[in-house]
């Protein structure tokens, strides 16, 4: 067991927005939160990053090196930065050796010329492969990714998704992962944990739990399944 | 006079390279837009400083260090966005002013009067320029950091709360330095023009910085010699220094873009 949450309650400006959740996550598993917009995912994952106040228990039964990408960081954020790939980087903590960054470009399929080039004039695949550098280069076991693939082309996020899982294999990471990529969902999720706001969660795997009538009460009616590729 | 001279170049100098540094920090426009305000929040600092004849960097310092501590509690306290905030303190500073400055003082408060500074007032400048440098300096990844993106600051240790008070207190004390050499209405444009021009020439980090500095300190220095000759008020030609350098700047910008 890595991380026992239970009952857990999280209120934002007075609205409850999670409520008497409760689910496991286990060594080297996927978990993949679903859920509508505003059904609180982003809100689950800072919390169980420490980031909000809740009530109930979150546990983590080791202390975990943690590694975050956030949801909204495009790459629009840094545009019009002066900001080399290279600084980017060295504004991190411990800023890595160029050696280090080298081999973990060289993993996420950039070349390592990059490193003098803009952040801002990246393609937006190269950025979030970037952005995937930027978290394993501080050699987490555990990730948190918001929608990595936010803004990118359908091809495009399917490659990112598939760089992840072969670093998953080879790292032996636990990951959790809040997209809206159902193929994904099916694919490389261990767990699903689905959220909407009326008290109402669905937690397990997701062939067992994911069928045409949970996915409508989590998204309502208007969404039609199985069109997203 | 050539003691005078010497002393205006020197706290020049100084004031133009910190303002430099620091204005490289206003990547955003949340960001960029707090100077402003906090400039004209000096005003009825100064114009108390004017009435009771005492230094103006004893009326300016005080009113502009709460100013910032006041954005600081407030944009903790009620979630406002940081450029409502600055209003509201704009608003405040500008009123108060006019209420108690006589308009004939007006010009002093407005265009700065860095030819008369004394030696004492010299070297507090230097002092004072320096502390701010190191401190951005110790800040200054974590900032851009926070600029780019807050969450990934906090994921990295950073106390965005304390980081952001240091940095408000950086701005308020070159705002302050500031109003000696280009009054408190353009002491913005200083921190905002050698910053604005970096950025158009620069690729990376170290260049944007080091071209932010240099170009603060070149708009002083011009500025400061040029009405050396020629009858001009110091403040105001300073900050055209610092717009030709812009225009010149965006030439480049896009020869290498």
């Amino acid at each position: 067991m890595l991380l026992e949450v239970k009952n857990l309650n999280v209120s934002l400006d007075r609205e409850e927005v999670l409520k008497n959740l409760s689910f496991q996550v286990k060594k080297g598993e996927i978990l993949t939160v679903l859920g509508a917009n505003g059904a609180g995912k982003s809100v689950l994952l800072k919390t169980l990053l420490g980031f909000l106040p809740y009530e109930g228990n979150v546990t983590w039964y080791e202390k975990q090196k943690i590694g975050y990408l956030p949801q909204g960081l495009n790459q629009l954020r840094v545009k019009d930065l002066p900001l080399t790939v290279f600084d980017f980087f060295s504004l991190k903590n411990l800023s890595p050796t160029r050696e280090e960054l080298e081999s973990f470009l060289k993993l996420v399929g950039l070349e390592e010329n990059i490193l003098s080039k803009r952040a801002g004039s990246l393609s937006g695949g190269q950025f979030q492969r970037m952005l995937v550098a930027w978290v394993l280069v501080s050699h987490p076991n555990v990730i948190f990714f918001d929608e990595p693939t936010t803004g990118i082309d359908i091809g495009g996020g399917e490659t990112i998704y598939s760089l992840l899982h072969s670093i998953w294999e080879k790292e032996k990471l636990t990951i959790f992962l809040v997209t809206h990529d159902f193929n994904i969902v099916y694919k490389y999720s261990t767990n699903v944990l689905c959220l909407n706001r009326k008290e109402h969660f669905c937690f397990g795997p997701p062939k067992e739990i994911l069928n045409p009538e949970m996915l409508k009460q989590i998204f309502g009616k208007e969404i039609k399944l199985y069109e997203h590729h | 006079m050539l003691n005078q001279f010497v002393l205006t170049l020197i706290s020049g100098v100084f004031i133009g390279g910190i303002s430099g540094y620091l204005g490289t920090l206003m990547l955003s426009k949340k960001m960029s837009i707090v100077a402003g305000p906090l400039a004209h929040l000096a005003l009825p600092g100064v114009a108390l400083a004017l009435i009771f004849g005492f230094s103006i960097s004893l009326g300016a310092f005080p009113f502009v260090i709460l100013g910032a501590i006041l954005i600081w509690i407030l944009e903790k306290k009620t979630n406002l966005p940081m450029e409502n905030l600055a209003a509201i303190i704009f608003a405040f500073g500008v009123g108060t002013a006019l209420l108690i400055l006589p308009i004939g003082k007006a010009e002093e408060a407005l265009v700065g009067n860095i030819t008369k500074i004394t030696s004492q007032e010299t070297f507090m400048t230097v002092i004072l320029s320096v502390l701010v440098f190191y401190i951005i300096g110790r800040i200054y990844k974590k900032m851009v950091l926070m600029n780019i993106y807050e969450d990934l600051a906090t994921i990295e240790g950073v106390n965005t709360s304390l980081y952001n008070l240091l940095y408000l207190l950086s701005i308020a004390v070159v705002v302050a330095l500031g109003v000696y050499l280009v009054g408190g209405l353009i002491t913005a444009a200083l921190i905002a023009v050698p910053a604005a021009s970096a950025k158009n020439i620069s690729k990376g980090l170290l260049c944007y910085k080091l071209s932010a500095v240099m170009f603060g300190v070149i708009s002083a220095v011009g500025g400061i010699v040029v009405t050396r000759f020629i009858q001009l008020p110091t403040g105001p030609a300073v900050i055209v220094f610092g717009v030709i350098i812009f225009l010149i700047s965006i030439i480049f910008h896009k020869k290498s873009y």
